[in-house]
C-alpha cells in the first residue's frame, strides 16, 4: 500500500480496496520501522491517525465521497496542529502543544485527511539541509549520507522514503523546491497569498508559503485543491476563486512558450544538471513546448537581499519567544532581562540565533535605509524581470538547484555557503511568483529536480506542465533502494 | 562594515540573546561573513525605484467590529511556565 | 533670567470599538485577568492580524474634526521592544504614514483668547498589557485584557507656552473625542493618558531647549501640577549651572514632583519597518464623505452659534459647549424655558454647583432639562420670584416632582396682586413710621441702606411671596411721598 500515490488511495479508499484504518495502520507499521534511519517524523501521532481514520471511514460508510476522505498526511512541524507539540524543530518549541490548529491542518482535516505526524524540519525554517533542527538532521533516502535538502526536508524525506504519499511543507527560499529536488519528489511553492498563513508559525512573513510536496504532479494538484483558498483570518491571503487544479492536467502543451534565463547557465551550476535541464526541455519541446532565452538580470542580487528581508522579518516574528506565555523558559531566572537572554539564548540553535542577528542590524537605527530598504528596492527590480519576462513567455524553466544534495556536515560550518545553493528558488519568494520542481534525472545516484515559474495563480499551468512531463518520463518512479 | 566584537554584543542586548563569551568570537566571524555577501547589494543601482513590501500590491481588507472570542485562559494559560491567579509572572519589573 | 516654556502633548485616546484593533476580542473594562486575550492578543506563535474597521472610521472622524489631511494610504509598522506587556515582543503602530497628518485644534484660554494650537499627526496602534507589581513576592504579574485594544494617539505641535494652555488643550482633545463618541475619555480608567514633553528657553530664543518627557499623567489636575512642577525643576536645575538630559520621567502627585524612569532610560533602537503581516490601507474618498456627511455638530461650531443664535457671550458658550451632554441639555431647557440667558444662568451656575457638589455628570442629574426649563418658564410668567426659584429647584432635586407641584403643594406662588401688595405695603410702613420719617430725613447715600431694610420688611409681611419688582416699585413711590 505505501507504493500507492494519493490519487490511487483516493481510488482504492472510493472501491472499498481497503480501509481508511486499515492503511493508516500500515503506514504507522512502516514508519516505525523505518523512519529510524531517516528521522523524518518529529512526532507520530498514532492515536489521533486511527480516530481520524475510524471517523473517515464512518464518514465514507454514510455515503460521503472526497477524494482526500480517509488518505493520509503528514504536517511540516511549523504548522500548529491543536493538542499536539508544534515544535518547528527548536527548543523553544519542544514543549509547545498547541492551542489551535492551522487553517491549512483544519481543512485537510475537514476533508477527512489522517494525520500520521508531524514532520522534521530546519529549526524556524531556517536552512538548506535539515541539518539545524534540534530532533537531529535528518537523512536523504537516496543516500543515507547525504541532506535531503531544506527546510522541508523532513516532509521530503519522508515522501521519497514512501512512508506516505503526501506531505505539506513550507517555502520561504526555496524549501519546498529545493528538497523536492535533492528527493525526487515533485513539491509546489504556490503564488504568495494563495493558502492561508494562519497558525503556519511564521519565518519571513512576506516571503513564506505552504505548498505540497508529493511523488506526481497529479497528486499535489489533490493535496493543493484541499490547502488553497481565501481565509479571513489572514490579511495577506488574496480572495481569488480556487480553480479545479485536476481538470486541466492533461491540457495540451502545444505552443507553450517557455523561456530560459540565460543568467540561470552561469558557471556555479555543476555541468551534469545544466544538461538534465537541457533534457527535460528537449521532452517538453516534443510535446509542442516552444523555448527561447531570456533574460533575468538583476537574479545575481536576489541572494543578498533575500538574506537581508528574511532575517529582518524573522528578527521581529522570533521576538514572541521570550519564555512567558509558552515555549522553553530558562531555570531560575534572576531578573526579566536574564529571563529573555537565557531563554532566548538556550533555545534558540546557532543559525536562527544568527539570522536574527543579521536581521536585528539591518533594521537597526543607521541601517535600515542601507540593508532593508535597499533591499526591497532590490526586490522590486526582480519583480519587475518577470513581469517584463511574462509578457513573451508562458513559463520559465530552469534548474531548482546548482548542485545535487551534498554530505551531511560537509556545508554546515560555512553559513554563506549553504546559502548560494538558493539563487534559483528565491526570485520566486521574493516576487510571490508560483513555482514547482519536478524531478528530470540523476547525478551520481542523487536526483536532480528542474524548476518550472509561472506568472500570478497560474499553479495550474505548472501543474498541467510536470503531469504531461510525467506521463513521457519515468524520473519521478524511482524509488531509492531500500524503501 | 565589519562588526566588531562590541558590536555583536549590542546586537545581541538588543535582540535578548544571550551569548557565552567563547561564542562571540566565531559569531562575529559568521556574521561578518554574512554581511559581506549582503554587502553586495550596494553594487546595484536602485535609484527612484519604490520599495516593495508586499509581492501582490493589495489593500488592507477591513473586519467588521464585533466580538467573536471567548475567555478561554484556562485552555491558554495551561501551557504558560508561570502563571498564578489568572496572571502570567515573570521576574519582579521595577519601573 | 526670563524663561519660555516649550510644551508639546502626545495623548493616547482608548477607541471606543466593541472589539480590539487586530482581534475579536472584547475591550470591556475590569474584567478578570487574561479573560479578554485572545490567540492574537497573546501573540501566540502563528497567528495574524486583521484590521478594525471601526477603528478606521473612528480616526477619520477625528481627522475631519480637527481639519487634518487624511493619510489616504496609510502603513501599519513594528515598533520593536522587548517588555512582558508587550506579548509580540513588537507594538503595532505607524511610523512614516499615519492615518491622520496635520490639523488643528483651538482653544479658549482664560482671558477669553482663542489659540490655535496645532496636531503634528494621529496615528493608530494597539495597546500593551498591563504588569501588576504589587501581591507577587519577587515577581511581576502580566494581564494581558488590555493588549490590543485600539489607540489612537494624538501628537501636537510645541505650541503650547503654559501649564495652562496645556490642560485647556487636554480638556479640548477630551472633549472633541467625546462629541465624536470614538472615546469615552476616562481618565481614571485610562481611557484617555497624556505624556507631555517640557522643555524651557531663554525668552527670545528660537532654538528649542532639552526636553522631558513626563509619562502617563492621568487628571487635568495632575498635568497642571506635573508640568509646573517640572518647569521649576528644569528652571532650578540650569540656574544652579546645571544642565537638563533628555529623559522619561514619572509624576509623583504626592510628593508633587517628577522623577527619572529608571527602566525607559537606555535610549531604544524600535527598528521600525512596514509590519509585513498587513497590507497598506487605503481610504477611498466615497468613504471619507460618508464620515464627514455623519460627523456631528463640533464645539467650535456649537460655540459660535451659540453666541449668534442665542446671543450668549463667547465665555458662556464655551462653557455650555464645553461637553455634547450638557450642550444638549442647555438647548432641551431654551426649547421648553423660552430664554437663553436665563437658561444658561441656571445651569452654569445652580444647576452647576449642584452637580459638583453630588459630584456627579450632567447626564446623571437629578433636574431634567424639562424640569429645569418647566421651572424657568414659572419665572417668566412671574408664578415665582427669581429667589423663590431656588427652593422649586432644591426642591426638584430631591425628587420632590416638577416646578408646578411643587409649586402648588408648598404654596410658592408669588404674590401679584397690585391691590394686596399695596395694602401690605401700607400696614407694614404704617408699623414702621419712625424708620419712615427718618429715611425722609436723610441724605441719597443713607437711603440706598435703610431701603433695604423696608424691603425686608416687606418680604417677612408677604412671607417671601410678593413680587419683588413690584414691591420695590411701589415701595419707591410710597417712600418718595
Amino acid at each position: 500500500m505505501h507504493q500507492l500515490t494519493l490519487a490511487e488511495i483516493a481510488r482504492g479508499l472510493a472501491d472499498k480496496s481497503f480501509s481508511s484504518e486499515e492503511l493508516t495502520g500500515a503506514l504507522l507499521a512502516r514508519i516505525k520501522q523505518l523512519d529510524p534511519q531517516l528521522n523524518s517524523f518529529i512526532s507520530v501521532t498514532e492515536e489521533l491517525a486511527l480516530g481520524q481514520a475510524r471517523a473517515a471511514d464512518a464518514r465514507r460508510a454514510a455515503g460521503e465521497i472526497g477524494t482526500l476522505l480517509g488518505a493520509p498526511i503528514a504536517h511540516k512541524d511549523l504548522f500548529c496542529t491543536n493538542g499536539v507539540r508544534t515544535s518547528c524543530g527548536s527548543k523553544m518549541l519542544d514543549n509547545f502543544k498547541a492551542p489551535y490548529d492551522a487553517t491549512v491542518v483544519a481543512k485537510l482535516a475537514e476533508a477527512g485527511m489522517v494525520t500520521l505526524g508531524k514532520t522534521n524540519m530546519d529549526e524556524f525554517a531556517m536552512g538548506s539541509a535539515n541539518e539545524s533542527s534540534h530532533y537531529g538532521a535528518v537523512k536523504n533516502p537516496w543516500n543515507l549520507e547525504h541532506v535531503p535538502g531544506g527546510s522541508s526536508g523532513g516532509s521530503a524525506a519522508a515522501v521519497a522514503a514512501r512512508l506516505l504519499p503526501v506531505t505539506t511543507g513550507t517555502d520561504t527560499g526555496g524549501s519546498i523546491r529545493q528538497p523536492a529536488a535533492l528527493t525526487n519528489l515533485t513539491g509546489l511553492k504556490p503564488t504568495y497569498g494563495r493558502v492561508s498563513r494562519w497558525g503556519m508559525i511564521a519565518y519571513a512573513s512576506s516571503l513564506d508559503q505552504g505548498g505540497p510536496l508529493a511523488r506526481t504532479a497529479e497528486d499535489c494538484a489533490l493535496l493543493l485543491q484541499g490547502m488553497a483558498g481565501f481565509d479571513a483570518k489572514d490579511s495577506t491571503s488574496i480572495d481569488e476563486p480556487v480553480p479545479d487544479y485536476s481538470a486541466n492536467l492533461n491540457a495540451s502543451l502545444q505552443g507553450l512558450r517557455i523561456g530560459l534565463p540565460k543568467e540561470y547557465f552561469g558557471a556555479g551550476l555543476d555541468p551534469r544538471i545544466a544538461e538534465l535541464v537541457q533534457a527535460s526541455v528537449k521532452e517538453l519541446e516534443k510535446l509542442g513546448a516552444v523555448v527561447k532565452e531570456i533574460s533575468l538580470p538583476n537574479m545575481q542580487h536576489a541572494i543578498p537581499a533575500y538574506y537581508v528581508i528574511a532575517p529582518a522579518e524573522a528578527s521581529s516574528n522570533l521576538s514572541r519567544f521570550d519564555g512567558v506565555r509558552f515555549g522553553y523558559r530558562c531555570e531560575e531566572p534572576k531578573d526579566l532581562t536574564d529571563l529573555y537572554k537565557r531563554s532566548r539564548g538556550e533555545g534558540f540553535g546557532a543559525e536562527v540565533q544568527r539570522r536574527i542577528m543579521v536581521g536585528t542590524y539591518a533594521l537597526s537605527a543607521g541601517y535600515y535605509d542601507a540593508y532593508y530598504v535597499k533591499a526591497q528596492q532590490i526586490r522590486r527590480l526582480i519583480k519587475n524581470d518577470f513581469m517584463a519576462a511574462f509578457e513573451g513567455v508562458d513559463l520559465i524553466l530552469g534548474p531548482t538547484t546548482p548542485n545535487p544534495a551534498w554530505k551531511l556536515g560537509a556545508k554546515s560550518s560555512d553559513p554563506v555557503a549553504a546559502y548560494l545553493e538558493d539563487v534559483y528558488t528565491i526570485t520566486a519568494n521574493l516576487a510571490g511568483l508560483p513555482g514547482l520542481s519536478m524531478p528530470a534525472g540523476f547525478v551520481d545516484g542523487l536526483p536532480v529536480g528542474v524548476q518550472l515559474l509561472a506568472p500570478y495563480f497560474q499553479e495550474g499551468r505548472l501543474l498541467n506542465v510536470a503531469h504531461r512531463y510525467q506521463q513521457v518520463t519515468d524520473w519521478h518512479t524511482r524509488a531509492p533502494n531500500g524503501f | 562594515m565589519a562588526l566588531e566584537r562590541c558590536d555583536v554584543e549590542k546586537i545581541a542586548h538588543l535582540a535578548r540573546l544571550g551569548l557565552h563569551e567563547g561564542e562571540l568570537p566565531r559569531i562575529t566571524d559568521a556574521l561578518n561573513s554574512i554581511l559581506g555577501l549582503v554587502d553586495q547589494m550596494q553594487a546595484v543601482d536602485t535609484t527612484g525605484i519604490e520599495p516593495l513590501a508586499h509581492p501582490l500590491e493589495a489593500s488592507q481588507r477591513l473586519r467588521p467590529d464585533q466580538v467573536t472570542e471567548s475567555n478561554q485562559r484556562d485552555a491558554y494559560q495551561a501551557i504558560a511556565p508561570s502563571t498564578e491567579s489568572g496572571l502570567y509572572l515573570v521576574p519582579k519589573v521595577i519601573e | 533670567m526670563q524663561w519660555e516654556v516649550v510644551i508639546g502633548l502626545e495623548i493616547h485616546t482608548q477607541l471606543a470599538t466593541q472589539s480590539k484593533i487586530f482581534s475579536g476580542s472584547a475591550t470591556t473594562f475590569g474584567s478578570e485577568p487574561n479573560t479578554q486575550a485572545s490567540l492574537v492578543d497573546l501573540g501566540m506563535p502563528g497567528v495574524l492580524p486583521v484590521l478594525n474597521q471601526e477603528a478606521v472610521r473612528m480616526a477619520c472622524m477625528f481627522g475631519l474634526a480637527i481639519d487634518a489631511e487624511i493619510g489616504k494610504r496609510n502603513v501599519f509598522a513594528r515598533k520593536n521592544y522587548f517588555y512582558p506587556d508587550l506579548p509580540k515582543g513588537y507594538q503595532i503602530s505607524q511610523m512614516d504614514l499615519p492615518i491622520v497628518g496635520k490639523g488643528h485644534l483651538d482653544i479658549a484660554l482664560e482671558d477669553g483668547t482663542i489659540k490655535r494650537i496645532g496636531v503634528t499627526r494621529a496615528h493608530l496602534e494597539e495597546d500593551a498589557g498591563k504588569s501588576l507589581h504589587e501581591d507577587f513576592s519577587g515577581s511581576t504579574g502580566i494581564d494581558l485584557n488590555r493588549a490590543g485594544t485600539p489607540l489612537l494617539e494624538i501628537v501636537s505641535e510645541p505650541d503650547m507656552r503654559s501649564a495652562k494652555e496645556a490642560v485647556a488643550y487636554v480638556k479640548a482633545i477630551h472633549a472633541l473625542v467625546r462629541y465624536l463618541g470614538i472615546c469615552d475619555g476616562n481618565m481614571a480608567e485610562g481611557s484617555l493618558r497624556c505624556d507631555c514633553n517640557v522643555s524651557i528657553r531663554p525668552k527670545g530664543q528660537t532654538e528649542f531647549g532639552t526636553r522631558c518627557e513626563i509619562k502617563n499623567v492621568n487628571s487635568f489636575r495632575f498635568i497642571e501640577r506635573a508640568i509646573n512642577s517640572e518647569i521649576q525643576r528644569q528652571i532650578d536645575l540650569i540656574e544652579d549651572g546645571g544642565k537638563v538630559i533628555q529623559e522619561t520621567r514619572l509624576y509623583d502627585p504626592n510628593k508633587d514632583e517628577t522623577r527619572s524612569m529608571r527602566s525607559k532610560e537606555e535610549a531604544n533602537d524600535y527598528r521600525y519597518f512596514p509590519d509585513p503581516d498587513l497590507l497598506p490601507v487605503v481610504i477611498e474618498d466615497s468613504f471619507l464623505e460618508t464620515i464627514r456627511a455623519g460627523l456631528p455638530e463640533l464645539p467650535p461650531q456649537k460655540v459660535e452659534r451659540f453666541q449668534s443664535q442665542y446671543g450668549l457671550s463667547a465665555y458662556d458658550a464655551n462653557v455650555l459647549a464645553s461637553s455634547r451632554e450638557q450642550a444638549d441639555y442647555f438647548e432641551q431647557v431654551v426649547k421648553i424655558g423660552g430664554d437663553a440667558k436665563l437658561a444658561a444662568n441656571w445651569v452654569m451656575v445652580e444647576l452647576g454647583s449642584l452637580l459638583n457638589k453630588l459630584g456627579i455628570e450632567i447626564d446623571q442629574s437629578p433636574v431634567s432639562a424639562e424640569q429645569l426649563g418647566g421651572m424657568l418658564l414659572r419665572i417668566r410668567d412671574n408664578t415665582i420670584s427669581g429667589k423663590i426659584a431656588k427652593t422649586v429647584f432644591e426642591a426638584m432635586a430631591a425628587g420632590e416632582g416638577d416646578a408646578d407641584s411643587i409649586i402648588e403643594s408648598k404654596g410658592l406662588k408669588q404674590v401679584t396682586d397690585t391691590g394686596a401688595i399695596d395694602k401690605m405695603l401700607d400696614e407694614m410702613l404704617a408699623a414702621n413710621a419712625e424708620q419712615v420719617e427718618q429715611y425722609r430725613a436723610a441724605d441719597e447715600a443713607k437711603r440706598g441702606k435703610m431701603f433695604g431694610f423696608f424691603v425686608g420688611q416687606a418680604m417677612k409681611a408677604s412671607k417671601g411671596k410678593a413680587n419683588p419688582g413690584q414691591v420695590n416699585q411701589l415701595l419707591k413711590a410710597k417712600l418718595e411721598g
